[in-house]
């Protein structure tokens, strides 16, 4: 027993610094230039999330009387658009899905998304969203460009189109190969392609918003602060050369 | 009536004579410059840990089901609980900023020489208890670095030859890091390393005030005592218990209201690039809080890639830098060590590289970018090049101590001043 | 070496101006550290008005809802029990409920915004144990000749159908009556006055 535990500690002592896991990649990812005061967007982002992504993920440090305020959203409103599982409006934003059973159809528990944007970033998030593609050899039958053997089907479908892998022919060192282009929907999608992006840098925005709620205010705040403490310098700072004008 | 109970208060504990004797009346070198305000700033950090954690223990849930919940209910529920986060969050990195600054500053200018060992000696104390401390306050929020963080650090007593294994269960208080090992360094953080820390402030202190502060030239301004006629001595008021004993220069002034000035300036300095940091950088791009550790302790998934905060990675980096596994523990605690040791390796009689030889100068220099450079091998990706460069990196490390102890024996120093210089 | 000539009044100006910059900082440094004391998001939701829907409540039913987390009765009383209240005044220690026990609007008789809902806090006001509901007669073992009322198991305090406490009993006050509004004729909304327009 010990003796196993030792070597598992050992392996663990070496290898983890070093560990890379597959869901790397170094797929170049494009900039969501999202904006946290366009409270448009984040209620289309927030109806999408709702919609879309809380059937599987949780959103449960986040309280949706919280994002109604936040978003300008009316609470009788948002409980009646955009709550589906007759919860209070002060209830944590929860999945109706069974933690178990998900972990049983998707091999892990959906992870929860409160958070997602501070793990990834908005820019992976932004990519992720728009990179799925067809894969016959996966369980879903998608995989997706920055998350290689993603566990999850790609429920935006409907408004997407079924999404492939575009390649082009290119010379290579006097060889004709495949070069990858880019992610090109067959069009059956309620959304074009740019309306399409345009909606996933409103759920883009609407997870950077749940991600850190007090973002907006927090900057607020801070310019505030940095005024005083300018101001505070410069009372210090005069009677800090007061006093040592008599020091020689 | 006000100076009626100043005296009733002075006739039964000593608080105005502590006052003039460690602030208002202690005598301080007027050249102290820029280097010389990182010990007031840490102070002022160390109040702030000190405060903001007693209020986020106030929300704070120790156990492995609800530590994380806990922080985000922190973050999005209390009022202005996510400011006291930043707050401590923000003070954990700053401390070691000002600290890292203000060892360097003891180095520069040879602190930590006769008479102020015991000074060099508890600073050191403080911050490996400061390591400690800050390992296990990481250890709290219960995300994915958390959990793998304190992973591979208790680990690392794995290395040690025969109760090694043993021992990291028994720090565990299981077979994996857990919510027992949460509870325990809940514990030590919020009460005992925090003590530790306090008392060890309190000394280095008392030692400093012993002996007095040391200047950018490393020449003393106090005299003995009969040595210095009248019209050579400070004209400001200095405490009777250091003028009982010496005679002191026209270098010295009083740290209170000038030291303390020119200190509440270079904390305006400081407040500013905090408050930066806190109310539009709280992440600082994932130096300060890592972006794993928004995602709750998983023992089943390793993060991608695993980093110790900033800090720590000059050690990190020298611990990978061995490729055996209790050699590399043992090369980072040496460098610890020999840190610690810097009283006794530095054989010089001369305190500020001012007067002392080139060699030193650059010795210094170097060191710095080394330690820097180390922080950057031990807090990015691993590649094959930055094995090589970590390892001739550690040597040079540890070459610092080694040049130092040789050419200080019988260093080429220059001319001291009679007085400090400007 | 301290010759140069000190100018007082700049120094004395700029002595007192740091300070209150530095007060004001220092106040405005604790507001974060006091404010984080208050209700929490959490508790505010926890505490919020409660809407209640009385159209299932029966005359003479009593039926208990949580409110900040203090059980709160709503009892819907016949005629009969609003008639009685008139005659045991003499035996209650505030029949006109002159203590500041319940809002403005229910300063009556019944002290109620409807005269048939009862709407309390079932806390008693002596340690705070919660009553019982005791009517058909049960009431009259404690006080002679009225059928229904609230009798606390923990010190024996007796208050009536309004909510009045009985005289000789260790509670000192009233039941309180906490701020309620219809929302309509079904929908009782608790922790809250309507708006006076």
């Amino acid at each position: 027993m010990i003796k196993h535990i030792k070597n598992t500690l050992i392996a663990a002592l070496i290898a983890v610094p070093s560990m890379v896991f597959a869901a790397g990649s170094n797929y170049p990812l494009d900039h969501a230039d999202y904006d946290l005061t366009d409270k448009a967007s984040l209620q289309n982002g927030a109806k999408l999330f709702m919609n879309y992504c809380l059937g599987c993920h949780q959103m449960q440090y986040q309280r949706y009387q919280r994002t109604f305020n936040d978003l300008g959203i009316p609470e009788e409103l948002g409980q009646e658009h955009l709550q589906f599982t007759g919860e209070k409006v002060s209830d944590y934003i929860r999945s109706a899905m069974p933690t178990e059973s998900a972990a049983e159809w998707f091999g892990a528990p959906p992870p929860d998304l409160t958070l997602v944007a501070r793990v990834r970033g908005a820019d992976w998030l932004y990519t992720y969203l728009r990179t799925f593609y067809v894969d016959e050899s996966r369980p879903f039958g998608v995989n997706n460009m920055v998350f290689p053997e993603v566990g999850m089907p790609h429920v935006l479908q409907e408004l997407q189109g079924t999404p492939s892998k575009t390649t082009e022919k290119r010379m290579v060192d006097g060889e004709m190969v495949d070069r990858y282009v880019g992610i090109k929907s067959d069009g059956t999608g309620e959304l074009s392609p740019s309306e399409y992006d345009a909606a996933m840098l409103d759920l883009v925005n609407f997870l950077v918003y749940t991600g850190e709620p007090m973002q907006l205010e927090r900057k607020a705040i801070g310019k505030w602060v940095l005024v005083f403490i300018l101001v505070l310098f410069v009372f210090v700072y005069l009677l800090k050369k007061d006093y040592w004008r008599e020091v020689h | 009536m006000w100076k009626n109970l100043l005296d009733w208060i002075e006739y039964r504990i000593p608080m105005m004579r502590v006052a003039n004797m460690h602030a208002i009346q202690y005598p301080a070198p007027k050249n102290m410059n820029f280097w010389y305000v990182f010990g007031f700033l840490a102070t002022i950090v160390l109040v702030n840990q000190i405060v903001t954690g007693i209020w986020l223990t106030m929300n704070f849930e120790p156990s492995a089901e609800r530590a994380f919940a806990s922080v985000e209910y922190i973050m999005r529920e209390v009022d202005y609980g996510w400011m006291l986060r930043y707050m401590h969050s923000t003070g954990a990195s700053a401390f070691f900023v000002v600290v890292y600054m203000h060892m360097f500053r003891g180095m520069i200018y040879g602190s930590y020489q006769k008479p102020r060992e015991l000074i060099w000696l508890f600073g050191m104390f403080i911050y490996l208890a400061l390591m400690a401390e800050a390992f296990m306050g990481y250890v709290l929020p219960w995300g994915q670095m958390s959990y793998w963080g304190a992973q591979v650090i208790v680990s690392l007593f794995g290395a040690i030859p025969v109760i090694g294994p043993d021992l990291v269960i028994w720090i565990q208080g299981d077979y994996v890091i857990s919510g027992a090992t949460l509870n325990r360094f809940f514990a030590l953080h919020v009460i005992a390393l925090p003590l530790v820390i306090v008392i060890l402030v309190f000394l280095h202190i008392v030692a400093l005030h012993e002996v007095g502060s040391n200047n950018p030239d490393g020449i003393d301004v106090k005299k003995p005592k009969g040595t210095l006629p009248e019209e050579e001595k400070t004209d400001f008021t200095i405490h009777e218990y250091y003028t009982n004993r010496y005679d002191y220069t026209k270098d010295v002034i009083p740290f209170f209201p000038h030291i303390v000035l020119k200190d509440m300036v270079a904390f305006c300095f400081f407040l500013a690039a905090f408050s930066y940091v806190m109310f539009f950088n709280p992440d600082m791009g994932g130096y300060f809080l890592e972006h794993p550790n928004f995602e709750i302790a998983n023992p089943l998934k390793t993060p991608e890639h695993i980093f110790p905060v900033w800090y720590f990675t000059p050690f990190y980096a020298i611990l990978k830098a061995v490729p055996d596994k209790l050699l590399g523990v043992i090369a980072m605690f040496a460098a610890i060590i020999m840190l610690v040791l810097l009283p006794w390796i530095d054989r010089g009689k001369v305190r500020s590289w001012r007067y002392r030889c080139g060699l030193h100068k650059w010795n210094l220099i170097v060191f710095a970018i080394v330690f820097i450079f180390l922080g950057y091998l031990g807090g990015t990706p691993q590649e094959n090049w930055k094995i090589t460069a970590s390892q001739i990196a550690t040597v040079m490390y540890f070459g610092f101590f080694g040049l130092l102890w040789l050419y200080s024996k019988n260093e080429d120093t220059k001319p001291l001043p009679e007085r400090v210089t400007k | 070496m301290s010759n140069a000539p000190v100018d007082n009044g700049r120094r004395r100006f700029l002595t007192v101006s740091t300070c209150v910059v530095g007060g004001v900082g220092a106040v405005g440094a604790a507001v974060p550290f006091i404010a984080s004391w208050n209700p929490s998001a959490r508790a505010k939701a926890a505490g919020a008005d409660v809407e209640v829907d009385i159209s299932k409540l029966e005359p003479g039913q009593l039926m208990r809802v949580e409110w900040r987390s203090k059980p709160v009765w709503i009892v819907r009383r016949t005629q009969e029990v609003l008639d009685a209240l008139a005659g045991h005044e003499d035996q209650l220690r505030d029949p006109e409920s002159v203590e500041p026990q319940q809002p403005v609007f229910a300063a009556n008789r019944h002290r109620s915004l409807k005269e048939e809902y009862l709407v309390l806090v079932g806390v008693c006001t002596h340690l705070g144990c919660s009553p019982q509901h005791l009517k058909d007669g049960a009431f009259a073992e404690y006080v002679e000749g009225v059928p229904e009322g609230f009798f606390c198991p923990c010190h024996g305090s007796k208050f009536d159908m309004a909510g009045r406490v009985f005289q000789s009993v260790p509670a000192p006050l009233n039941l309180v009556v906490p701020p309620y509004q219809f929302l309509d004729d079904n929908r009782v909304l608790i922790g809250s006055e309507a708006e006076v327009a």
